[in-house]
Order: C-alpha cells, then sequence, then structure tokens
C-alpha cells in the first residue's frame, strides 16, 4: 500500500522530471511529439477533474441550504444559473452563434465578467490612498515616484512639465526594471531548487507526512 | 601569429607542421617558444571569433551557401552568401527555391540589400562563431505557400538586383536534418549541472552541519499570529492558494501553487491544534484534491481529526471573475479573522486582498507573480516577495536537508551578482574607452548568460 501511495509517485515524478527536462534540450519530431502527446493525456485528466469540482460545488452549496446557513439563498441563485446555464447549452446543441446559449454568454457572462473587472479602478484608488499616506520614507519615496510616472503618463502632463515623460521613462526603465529582474533572479533560482526538490524527492510535503 | 589572425577565407589555411618551419624561419629563441604556443593556442582559440578577415565580394555573382540549420527540428535551412561592393539601399536581393536542380525557381522572399545579416542571427558563438556583419544571412522556413519537409534535397539561388544589372548566384542544394541535440542550449544545461550540484552538495553539507543561520522571515513568523487571532475571536482563517494550477512546465503558476499547498499544510495544522476553521475555496480542481488529501494530514498529525471537515477545501469556479466575486462575497460575509493569499494571482490579486482589507483582518500573502506584488503589499500586513514563497516550506519546517537547499540558492544567487557585475563593468568600461576586446569579451559572456 505504501509503495503505491508513497513511492510509486515518487519514482514517477523522477523519471517524468528528467525526461521532461531533457525534452528541452532535443529538438527532434519525437520529443516535440512526445510533449504534445503529455499535453493531451493533461487536457483529459483537467477534463475529469472538472467532475470534481462540480460535485464539490454542488455538495457545499446543498449542505448550506440544507442547514439554512447565513446567505443559503444565494446558494439557490447558484443553482437556478447552473440549471439554466446547462439547459440553454444542451438546447442550444452546444453552439454559440445566434442561440440563448450564446446570448446568455455574451450578455450575462461577460457582462457580470467586466462588471468585476471594472471594480478595480475603485480598488486600485482605495488601495493607492492607504499606501500613498506618507508616514514612513519607504511610503513617501512610493507617494513622489507615483506622482512622478502618473504625471509623465498623461499629455496633460507633458504639456504642463516639459521632460516629465523622460522622467517617468527612467523610473520604469532603470529603477522598477532594475528590482524586477532582482525578483525574477530569485523567482529563477528558487524554481530550479523547488523542481530539483521535488524531481529527487526531496520536498515531499505535497504528498502528505510519511 | 597575427598572421594567422588576419588569414582571409580565401587564402589556403597553413598545413599542419607550418608552425615548427615559421618558428625556424623567424629564428625564435627557445625562452619564447612557450609564449609562442600559448600565443598559438590562444589565436586558435579565438580564431572563429576575431579571425575571419573582411571578405567583401567585388567581384560579381553572390557566392551562396546552403547548409542545414544547427540544433532545430529540421524544419529550416540557412544561407549565406558574402555581401557585394556594389549593394546600395535600393538595391535587392531575392531568394528561389525549387526542389529540381534543373526546374522552375519559385521566389521565396525578396529584401533590401542593407539587411538581413549574420549579425542578426541571435546563437551563441559556440554554434556560429564569429557573426559577421560583411556576410548575408538569411534564414528559409516554412510559410503558409511552401512547406519544407524533413530530409528532402532543395535548391537555392539569390538574384541581386540594383535596377541596372541582376546578377544571379550559383545554384546550391541543402536538406533539412532534424537534431538529437540543440547545442545553443549547451550554456542552459551547463548552468543547471552547476547549480543543481551546488544544491546536492548544499544538501550534504547541511545534513553534517545542520545548524545553518535563517534570516527572519516576517511572514512566516507572522502565521501563529494570525491564526491565533482568528481562534480568540472565534472567526475563520480564510486560505487561497491562488489561480494556478498543476500545469507543467508551459505554466507559470505551477511551482508557486505548489509551495502554496505546502503551506496550507503548515497553516491546517496551527488550527487544529487551535481549534479554529479554516476554509479554502479553490479555482483548481486538481489542487483542490491535493489540498483536501494535505489538510485531512495536518488534521491527522496535529492529533485533531475529529474536527476536520470534508467542506473545508471547497471548489468555486474556473473563472477568474466569478471566483474572485464568489470569495469577496465570502470575505463580506463571514468575516475571516486571517486571510492567506499564497499562490499565483493574475488581476484578481487586488480585488481579493482589498476586499480582505477593509474587513480589518490580518493578511498575509506571497506570490512569484512580480506584476501583483505591489498590490499585495499595499494591502497587506505581510507579503512573502518571490522566492521567500519557496523557502516557505524549510523555514517552518527548519529540516536541515530543505534548509540546505536555501543555502545552495544563496551560492547561485552570489555567483549571479559576481557575474552581472563584472559584465556590467566590462561593457561600461568597452564603451568608455572604445576597446574592442572588451566588447569581444561581453559579447562571449552575453552568449554564455
Amino acid at each position: 500500500m505504501l509503495f503505491w501511495k508513497r513511492t510509486f509517485p515518487l519514482l514517477l515524478t523522477l523519471l517524468l522530471g528528467i525526461t521532461f527536462t531533457a525534452q528541452y534540450y532535443v529538438p527532434h519530431p519525437a520529443s516535440e511529439s512526445l510533449l504534445t502527446e503529455v499535453s493531451v493525456w493533461g487536457q483529459i485528466i483537467s477534463g475529469f477533474a472538472i467532475l470534481l469540482g462540480v460535485g464539490s460545488l454542488i455538495r457545499s452549496h446543498y449542505v448550506k441550504i440544507k442547514r439554512r446557513e447565513a446567505g443559503w439563498g444565494y446558494s439557490g441563485v447558484m443553482f437556478l444559473s447552473m440549471l439554466i446555464m446547462l439547459g440553454a447549452g444542451f438546447w442550444s446543441g452546444g453552439k454559440t452563434e445566434g442561440t440563448s446559449f450564446g446570448w446568455l454568454y455574451s450578455y450575462v457572462f461577460v457582462a457580470l465578467q467586466g462588471t468585476m473587472f471594472s471594480l478595480l479602478a475603485f480598488f486600485v484608488a482605495s488601495a493607492a490612498y492607504r499606501a500613498f499616506r506618507a508616514r514612513t520614507p519607504e511610503a513617501t519615496v512610493l507617494l513622489v515616484a507615483a506622482i512622478l510616472v502618473m504625471w509623465g503618463r498623461v499629455p496633460l502632463g507633458e504639456h504642463l512639465i516639459s521632460g516629465i515623460g523622460s522622467v517617468t521613462e527612467w523610473i520604469m526603465n532603470v529603477p522598477n526594471t532594475a528590482a524586477q529582474r532582482g525578483i525574477l533572479i530569485g523567482v529563477s533560482l528558487g524554481g530550479i531548487a523547488t523542481s530539483i526538490k521535488i524531481i529527487f524527492g526531496i520536498e515531499r510535503s505535497y504528498l502528505g507526512k510519511d | 601569429m597575427s598572421a594567422f589572425i588576419g588569414l582571409s577565407s580565401g587564402e589556403t589555411p597553413a598545413l599542419p607542421g607550418t608552425e615548427t618551419l615559421m618558428m625556424r624561419e623567424l629564428q625564435l629563441p627557445r625562452r619564447h617558444a612557450g609564449v609562442f604556443f600559448a600565443c598559438l593556442v590562444w589565436g586558435l582559440l579565438l580564431l572563429p571569433v576575431v579571425g575571419r578577415a573582411q571578405e567583401t565580394d567585388a567581384s560579381s555573382a553572390p557566392r551562396l551557401e546552403a547548409f542545414d540549420m544547427p540544433g532545430d527540428a529540421g524544419d529550416s535551412i540557412g544561407l549565406r552568401w558574402p555581401v557585394l561592393t556594389t549593394e546600395s539601399k535600393t538595391a535587392v536581393y531575392r531568394v528561389s527555391l525549387s526542389k529540381e536542380q534543373t526546374g522552375a525557381f519559385t521566389p521565396i522572399a525578396e529584401f533590401a540589400a542593407t539587411t538581413h545579416y549574420e549579425t542578426d542571427i541571435s546563437g551563441p558563438w559556440w554554434v556560429w562563431g564569429a557573426k559577421r556583419k560583411d556576410v548575408h544571412f538569411f534564414q528559409v522556413k516554412s510559410t503558409s505557400d511552401f512547406r519544407l519537409e524533413r530530409d528532402t534535397t532543395y535548391f537555392f539561388q539569390v538574384t541581386f538586383s540594383d535596377g541596372t544589372e541582376s546578377l544571379k548566384s550559383a545554384i546550391v542544394a541543402a536538406a533539412p536534418h532534424a537534431n538529437l541535440l540543440n547545442w545553443a542550449k549547451l550554456n542552459n544545461f551547463g548552468i543547471l549541472v552547476a547549480f543543481g550540484a551546488t544544491l546536492l552538495v548544499s544538501i550534504r553539507r547541511a545534513r553534517v552541519n545542520p545548524h545553518i543561520f535563517l534570516r527572519r522571515i516576517p511572514g512566516l513568523d507572522a502565521v501563529e499570529e494570525a491564526v491565533g487571532r482568528a481562534t480568540e475571536m472565534g472567526r475563520p482563517v480564510l486560505y487561497l492558494t491562488g489561480s494556478g494550477d498543476f500545469g507543467g512546465s508551459s505554466d507559470p503558476s505551477s511551482l508557486a501553487t505548489i509551495a502554496a499547498t505546502v503551506i496550507l499544510s503548515d497553516v491546517a495544522k496551527r488550527v487544529a491544534t487551535y481549534g479554529a476553521e479554516l476554509r479554502v475555496p479553490h479555482r483548481a480542481p486538481i489542487v483542490m484534491a491535493v489540498c483536501q488529501e494535505m489538510v485531512r494530514e495536518a488534521y491527522f498529525a496535529a492529533g485533531r481529526p475529529d474536527t476536520y471537515r470534508e467542506d473545508t477545501n471547497f471548489f468555486i469556479s474556473g473563472d477568474q471573475f466569478a471566483y474572485t466575486a464568489a470569495v469577496d462575497g465570502l470575505i463580506l460575509r463571514e468575516k475571516p479573522a486571517a486571510n492567506f493569499f499564497m499562490g499565483y494571482y493574475y488581476a484578481e490579486s487586488l480585488l481579493l486582498a482589498e476586499t480582505g482589507a477593509t474587513t480589518g483582518a490580518i493578511q498575509i500573502a506571497g506570490t512569484d507573480a512580480e506584476h501583483q506584488l505591489p498590490f499585495f503589499i499595499t494591502t497587506c500586513d505581510y507579503t512573502l516577495i518571490g522566492e521567500e514563497l519557496y523557502a516557505a516550506s524549510a523555514y517552518l519546517s527548519r529540516e536541515p536537508v530543505l534548509v540546505g537547499t536555501l543555502r545552495g540558492q544563496d551560492i547561485g544567487k552570489g555567483i549571479l551578482l559576481c557575474v552581472m557585475v563584472i559584465g556590467t563593468v566590462a561593457i561600461t568600461l568597452g564603451e568608455i574607452f572604445s576597446v574592442p576586446w572588451v566588447k569581444t569579451l561581453f559579447q562571449l559572456f552575453n552568449d554564455v548568460k
């Protein structure tokens, strides 16, 4: 039992990890088709995994309604929306052009997505207000840099203060890029180290404890 | 030796044994023989880099050469020919292709004569040697109009036209072949092996001497405080594993998601120990399945399997904003006392963290998505920046083997830092003093990176 739960996954990880690390260096079509094949396997597994997700979704909302938990009405809305979308999908034969399913997708689903995304503007404003209160030297630097960047990014800014655009570009291209690259170097090394740890079974906490 | 460096490729190279003859003719003293041979070795090494002299062709037609492109899947052919002295901005080159030497040639590309040089090739020096500005280069690839088939011989001809005259090259042939190795990635492989060896040595040393200093990571130290606060307030702990999946090498979020699940294990153990409530909404069903197993194990490890609830981990939606809306709703309704945002995030990062901030929860974030870091830093109490997320497993467990990898990473960073300083100094001095060899050194250096 322990073999299938611990040893086999570790062996599989080692084998696939080394194979696909080597694949990166082999341009031969056989290597490419191996990668494509495994990607297709991944898509099939993801397809089946959706069933897991839907099962979890239905279970958690069903329990909410059953227990009459706070906000259980929203769970009812979820079931209703799911049924309407599923019904429209089957009714339209999965087609989107000129069908009720396509209409629901374009005029309800996409609109709701757009609404959520547009909230970002207000959230950015409130987060910026909190961050830019110059209470510490670091926050003051952040405030000054933000003002310069914003000033240089609008046409009026360049009109009022000539050359502010160059200052903005310098801030974005030099200190900002340097900091981003510093983070990226750390992330890349950390990523390689984590990969090596997982491939060689040094990091195995994702499999649970022994 | 300078005679070698200045050797034109049109001349006949020196035959083996010629060096001895040259020494005798030049009557070099014996004590200088070592210096001479050292120069010879270095000269031969640098020959491909600086050795090929200007080869501008003042004669008639372009001297065309066709070859299989190195390190590819057998889907392209390279063409090169020396620059003609009669080239001007209005002149053009036309590349034609045929499957038979005597067949009709089909034009496949036409470009200005002052473009497409060997220097445009991005390949490194150990594959391409010195890339020259006086040699034209064109890579023939499959397009929508024609398809290059592997192991099939094709015939090429280049026509130079400047309005007054039209010069055709000789017909040359080449076949694209698939290569087993992409030698251009040799540097990458070398660095991977060196870094991997450093890590394994560090792990071995950590086993012998487990007392390795770890700098404080406040975000991870605050985990205890956050869970304790949630317990005291009788509110749940919300833990998000990000928007990532275990999608393989093409998925930038895979590693961050694995790191997030590892931290979840530790957080779940503390939550179980304190008797608080844990809520883990998911965007990816596979991540959910893994997290369910890890949280269950954590509750067992904490000695509280009876308090584990199957609905601790639950799926919401694979859609970015549907998930965000649902989690925002959960934050506003249940008002968790501690919010953890670990893993990989996209535009939803601020929507989630800002909503959490309005409820007054203690917030700890950790991501390697550098574009989302500013949002987390402004809205969360603690943020694990980039690699700190990966270090969490070692930091929380303090296992010598895992801590050893952190030492290996630091050594890697130190080496990279030195390389960057040397490279920066080299290119700066090269630009200030216009020293060609410094620029050449930088080019060699740049290819190895």
